[in-house]
């Protein structure tokens, strides 16, 4: 137990007089997962509204397949990115290995199946309870979508938050994308590895615990702002 | 509303974005693939600053297990490459990859174990003999497993006895991760395994593991800067990474490498230093 008390004990000491490095680590953590989550969210939004929306050949074998993708295992995405992005690659030319940038890419395909997934749930919900009402509005599908998706918009947030959650706590692709480099792609997971490789293990249980209440902390301000109203 | 919401976040997170690539995009940088020990030990984190304020060069460290590390700079996404593996290294040159080998930095391996030492090895010098001790004990043994320099190094060690690993019991734990891994598994198992003086040095969850062997000729570590040959490489940033190189075996650098201590002891001595 003394392992837990002096990191809580550390995690206090980090979050009250931390340092620039660890504020760089931060910067970068929430930029790469928001960023990720963000144009996850973009793409899976309207994708997975389209698949509860519309009807066409092939449409059950996607929804299983997005469902399927959500144990999608980041090592593998990760070793996929680095093959592509590697200088012999076929993406090499752009030179983002190591970058922030290849990071962002990994996470979001790590994300878009979370978002597609639970908006896809939501919309088709909403499209049994509310489409024919729409239709015999006059409303043409790519019309209705938005209507959906404003009536649904707290659990568009939640699945938007769930790709967060998946970035955020993300280190296996982006450890082999991004490789740790100190001030330039390290993480606070990837930073949480490399202390636990070198036996620190307090610190790398307080920058956990600084991670965890960061999440929290992201969290409930998303709440806040975009209010917890439910659809009738 | 939403939409709104969604096209704000999203600019907002791409400008902390290339606010975060735009401040590393004004400043020269090279990407090294390290073997671990010179990283995890903060070596690297010693020498490297002063490097940078004397040249304006930014060191990316990508810190990997030798085999990794070679094969990162085989595919092209390395500038250059610091590791310890002779072996692997000659392989790497006889390819083409690298051009100019040069040994800026050495220091020793050893056998940690538990304080109890069922396999009796402490205080030996011959280190055949003490990996021959533990397979007979049938005591614990964990295995880096990993084609790093340190792995390569246990698997000539074990052929040096007569022994093959793979025929081992379950005693031997191959567990395919880096030196940290690999201590804090056997801290965790009360096991005997082989780590660089380095990685020793500066690991701070040993538990009950102490140095048991050292002081065997055989278990010399010797760390190598290896330059890109440009004829495979011609993407690579082969005049920034000469600048390092070069500064690696300058008097400077040397010093810079012999001054790093922890608790008041070298972790690594300049190659001008005689060997035992």
């Amino acid at each position: 137990m003394s392992d837990f008390g002096s990191a809580v004990t550390l995690a206090l000491g980090l979050i009250i007089g931390g340092n620039a490095e660890l504020y760089g680590i931060i910067g970068l953590s929430l930029g790469v997962s928001i960023g990720a989550a963000v144009i996850a969210a973009l793409v899976g939004t309207p994708a997975g509204a389209a698949l509860a929306v519309y009807r066409f050949r092939g449409r059950r074998a996607v929804v299983v397949l997005v469902n399927a993708m959500l144990g999608l295992p980041p090592v593998v995405v990760g070793l996929a990115g680095y093959l592509l992005l590697s200088r012999s690659g076929p993406l090499g030319g752009l030179g983002l290995l190591y970058t922030p940038a290849a990071m962002v890419a990994v996470q979001s395909v790590l994300a878009l199946p979370i978002v597609a997934a639970i908006v896809h749930r939501t919309v088709e919900d909403l499209w049994a309870r509310f489409g024919e009402g729409f239709q015999v509005a006059g409303a043409t599908r790519l019309e209705i979508i938005p209507q959906l998706l404003r009536i649904g918009r707290a659990q568009i947030l939640t699945a938007a938050l769930a790709g967060f959650g998946r970035t955020i706590s993300e280190v296996g692709a982006i450890i082999i994308v991004g490789g740790n480099i100190a001030g330039a792609t390290r993480t606070m997971t990837t930073a949480i590895a490399l202390q636990t490789s070198m036996g620190n293990l307090p610190l790398a249980l307080a920058l956990g615990l600084v991670l965890i209440s960061l999440s929290l902390l992201f969290n409930g301000l998303a709440f806040t702002v975009a209010g917890q109203r439910k659809y009738p | 509303m939403n939409h709104h919401r969604f096209l704000l976040t999203s600019a907002a997170a791409f400008a902390l974005l290339s606010s975060m690539t735009a401040s590393h995009a004004d400043q020269p940088y090279i990407v090294l693939a390290s073997t671990t020990s010179v990283d995890n030990s903060g070596l690297l984190k010693h020498i490297l600053p002063l490097f940078t304020k004397e040249s304006g060069i930014a060191v990316h460290v990508v810190a990997l297990g030798t085999g990794q590390a070679l094969d990162t700079a085989r595919r092209g996404d390395a500038d250059l490459v610091l590791v310890h593996d002779p072996d692997a290294e000659a392989k790497f040159i006889a390819e083409g990859h690298g051009i100019d080998r040069h040994e800026i930095a050495w220091n020793d391996f050893v056998i940690v174990g538990p304080k109890a030492d069922p396999a009796k090895i402490k205080g030996s010098h011959d280190v055949v003999a003490g990996f021959r001790s533990i397979w007979n004990t049938g005591a614990s043994f964990v295995s880096r497993g990993d084609k790093s320099g340190t792995d390569a190094l246990e698997k000539r060690l074990w052929k040096a006895a007569d022994l093959d690993p793979k025929k081992a019991g379950t005693w031997y734990k191959d567990i395919g991760g880096g030196m940290g891994a690999d201590l804090n598994a056997a801290a965790a198992m009360d096991a005997y395994t082989l780590t660089d003086r380095g990685t020793w040095l500066s690991f701070q969850n040993r538990r009950d593991l102490v140095i048991l062997l050292e002081g065997d000729r055989r278990l010399l570590n010797r760390y190598d800067v290896i330059q890109l040959d440009r004829k495979l490489h011609p993407h690579a940033k082969l005049e920034l990474a000469k600048t390092f190189a070069d500064w690696l075996a300058s008097p400077e650098g040397q010093h810079a490498i012999g001054d790093y201590e922890m608790k008041g002891q070298k972790l690594f001595h300049p190659e001008s230093d005689p060997k035992p």
